[in-house]
């Protein structure tokens, strides 16, 4: 493994990027390793782009991952992922969410929302494409789309031997943590 | 107790501030130190906080406490050090009695912020000493030591942060609150009564404080230096010291400073002699290039490094070095993002009405109400700092009727803004008999920094109730006469434009408040009593849509105009304001098992 990876999670504000990076950084903590976790808040919750990045390994210092440096990029929406597209480092691993949230301009129609996102970057970059909105809409709560892309983050990691259970229920809003490992499950199995 | 949590900036200085015995702490919200207070108030079997009108009050009440006898905490943005300027610069005279610390977020890159400011140049004005934390680990243990060093050295003590350092987590030790004796009170008006024969002794006594500080900075342990290679040096503060470390990589020779005013010359000038090529490596400010300079020592600073915006690793190496990574490109863009008002927020109703009027100057203020300036709605011409709306537009209707321009003007606010300073500008409106319209956004919060108490929400930052401030019998005590104060459902265009239309006609002061909760806010008991809060949503009939595109210019973000133009039901709140704007019927409620279009 290299000294430091970085994982860069981007997604639409309000879409719940946080508290996945808090619960995987709370896993890299106990498994040891140096985390730094890197999160902008303010204006751009309003609707705004929104990212969280992680930097883990033997001793990380800069908490903020530079362009062609992220080895996983997780979007959590699909324009995000085109966005933050050149963060990626040549070599490393897309985790795509297949769903749309038109942005203002567009919403607007001065603007089209991009289309061929997916055809794109799976050409350029080795890509897991996630129905996690609609995987979790099945499990009952569209809201739990985070932990279901979680899921899919820790599998590229190769993570999954973990405790993720007990990391999760403490991470969680009490009376959703059966819930959350559930979509977990199910991120890491249709990653 | 050696547990480690990660733990973000703002909470880790909260935990330090708690362990070194804190008593008394206030602070106005503001991006990014807001959570400081919010994390100290976890702590209130411990401890007492409190959120201040402004920044101002918040420093004068920690001095308070200070004098009282205990250690006592003021935080803030960097723009809020501005504010609290006046009373910062002579208790730097006056010294402290308790511990004093003053926490200045600062924001490079400008991520919630109207500039970016480098607050390192306060500590040399106004001659205080300053820590600068790299991680939150330091954060905390910085905030203890700058008790100390405050109690020490009799001063009060500035730890700057940046957005970085505040929103960044990294690992850090919890530790136990170690109680601080509060140091008994007793009167002494040689030390704390700055007239000028007092701090004419004051000021002497300050220029020896500042030698010995000099000499304590040059042996302090968080200035340190680590020695690798010999041939590159880098001298670097705050988050700086990460991005260098990751550029100029282990071969470099790092002088790393926790202490930067007074700088540790000494040190500087050692470390210097140690290395070929000495790097000053800082975001903003050319701060400590500046002094390291002025004493004769050779580095290489702001002609490489940038002096504005953020600074990171790839920065240094594309500045410093020449390297440009290797990326991957897309050929498709992505559209962009910017932040919008809320589906349901109660201000789009104002700016509406705004963006319809002609000859309308609108002199804003600092709050998420600041997004109406982009369009469709483009309402607000402009934007300065805290409470600076309602002046502005004072001053600028004075000039427009003297010049004989037909411009009216408007000036918008939020009620939390307005208690931070917009009271006295209003008093200068109606003392100096001024014309124009001051719209007070009371939206029942304060909603930009994430739903702090305020003077005017009857609930205190630990959640006790309190006295509310009555925003319209202010208004009316300040000289605003009662037929000339509105009180409207900013949901309401027709009311919001009634009352408009009557406040331009008029050539004296006026104020409209709109009064509605913001729509993120978590309502009180009071809210739900007084509004009608229940959810709902509106649909757009097709057969009736004649795809004219009005309600696309509300700027509502849960309408969505393509082939046909429609509403995201999961967006919508039903606020009302996309079917009181079209013209031919076409938007109603939404039904269970209707069309839905």
């Amino acid at each position: 493994m290299k000294d430091v990876t970085g994982i860069l999670l981007v997604g639409v504000g309000g879409q719940g990027t946080i508290l996945a990076s808090k619960i995987l950084s709370d896993g890299l903590l106990e498994k040891g390793f140096d985390v730094k976790m890197s999160e902008i808040h303010g204006m751009s919750q309003r609707g705004g782009s929104v990212s969280t990045q992680i930097r883990f390994g033997k001793k990380v210092y800069s908490p903020i991952i530079g362009k062609g440096e992220a080895d996983i990029i997780v979007a959590f929406e699909k324009m995000e992922a085109l966005r933050w597209f050149e963060y990626l480092r040549p070599g490393g691993r897309m985790v795509i969410n297949d769903f749309e949230i038109p942005s203002v301009p567009i919403l607007m129609g001065a603007l089209k929302y991009p289309e061929g996102v997916l055809a794109e970057l799976s050409a350029k970059a080795e890509t897991s494409v996630c129905r996690a909105s609609e995987i979790a809409a099945e499990l009952g709560n569209a809201k739990a789309m985070n932990v279901v892309l979680l899921g899919a983050l820790v599998s590229a990691l190769g993570m999954e031997g973990m405790d993720w259970k007990s990391i999760i229920s403490r991470n969680v809003k009490k009376g959703f943590e059966d819930m959350n490992v559930k979509a977990f499950g199910e991120g890491v199995k249709r990653a | 107790m050696n547990e480690k949590r990660l733990l973000t900036g703002n909470e880790a200085v909260a935990l330090g501030a708690w362990e070194a015995g804190l008593l008394f702490a206030s602070a106005y919200p503001g991006t990014p130190s807001t959570e400081i207070l919010e994390n100290l108030a976890n702590y209130k079997e411990d401890l007492y906080c409190e959120w201040a009108p402004n920044e101002k009050v918040a420093f004068e009440a920690a001095i308070g406490a200070s004098l009282a006898g205990v250690r006592s905490l003021v935080a803030m943005k960097h723009v809020g050090v501005n504010v609290a300027a006046d009373p910062l610069f002579t208790f730097s005279y006056t010294g402290v009695n308790g511990g004093f610390v003053l926490i200045s977020a600062d924001d490079p890159g400008m991520h919630s912020s109207q500039n970016e400011q480098d607050n390192r140049n306060y500590a040399a004005a106004a001659r205080i000493p300053m820590l600068e934390p790299s991680d939150s680990a330091e954060a905390k243990e910085f905030v203890k030591l700058a008790f100390t060093i405050s109690e020490k050295f009799d001063c009060p003590v500035m730890l700057r942060l940046t957005t970085r350092v505040c929103h960044s987590k990294s690992i850090v030790t919890l530790g136990a609150r170690v109680p601080v004796p509060v140091i008994p009170y007793k009167r002494n008006i040689a030390k704390y009564v700055a007239t000028p024969a007092n701090a004419k002794l004051m000021r002497e006594r300050m220029e020896e404080r500042e030698k010995s500080l000099a000499v304590y900075s040059n042996g302090v342990s968080v200035n340190v230096a680590e020695y690798s290679g010999r041939k590159v040096g880098v001298v670097c503060a705050g988050v700086a010291y990460q991005y260098a470390r990751d550029a100029f990589g282990n071969d470099a020779s790092y002088l790393k400073l926790g202490m930067t005013y007074p700088m540790p010359i000494e040190l500087v000038r050692t470390f210097a002699s140690n290395v070929d090529t000495l790097y000053v490596v800082e975001e903003l400010d050319p701060y400590m290039e500046r002094m390291i300079k002025a004493a004769g020592i050779d580095c290489v600073g702001k002609e490489r490094v940038p002096a504005t915006g953020e600074l990171d690793a790839d920065i240094l190496r594309k500045s410093v070095f020449g390297l440009v990574p290797n990326t991957l490109r897309a050929d498709t863009a992505a559209a962009p993002r910017p932040p919008s008002l809320c589906a349901g927020c109660p201000h789009t109703g104002i700016f509406y009405v705004l963006s319809k009027k002609k000859n309308v100057m609108v002199t804003g203020d600092i709050g998420c109400y600041t997004l109406a300036s982009a369009p469709p709605l483009s309402a607000i011409d402009s934007c300065f700092c805290m409470g600076g709306g309602i002046s502005a537009g004072h001053g600028a209707a004075a000039a427009f009727s003297r010049a004989g321009s037909p411009q009216k003007v408007v000036a918008v606010i939020g009620d939390s803004t307005f208690f931070h300073s917009g009271v006295t500008s209003l008093m200068d409106a109606v003392y100096n008999k001024g014309s124009s319209v001051s719209v007070i956004l009371d939206n029942r919060t304060t909603g930009m920094t994430g739903h702090q108490e305020n003077p005017g929400t009857g609930f205190t930052l630990m959640g006790e109730e309190t006295a509310e401030v009555d925003i319209p019998a202010l208004c009316k005590a300040l000289g605003v006469k009662g037929q000339n104060i509105y009180i409207v459902d900013p949901l309401i265009l027709a009311e919001v434009d009634a009352a408009l239309e009557d406040a331009l006609a008029k050539d004296e002061p006026t104020v409209i408040i709109a009064r509605r909760p913001c729509v993120l806010k978590k309502f009180s008991a009071a809210d739900k009593s007084e509004f009608d809060l229940s959810p709902r949503s509106l649909v757009i009939d097709g057969s009736m849509c004649v795809k004219c595109g009005v309600c696309v210019k509300t700027g509502c973000p849960a309408i969505r105009s393509a082939e046909t133009v429609s509403i995201d039901k999961a967006v919508c709140t039903g606020c009302g304001i996309c079917g009181q704007v079209c013209m031919f019927g076409a938007i109603g409620p939404y039904a269970e098992g209707g069309d839905g279009a």
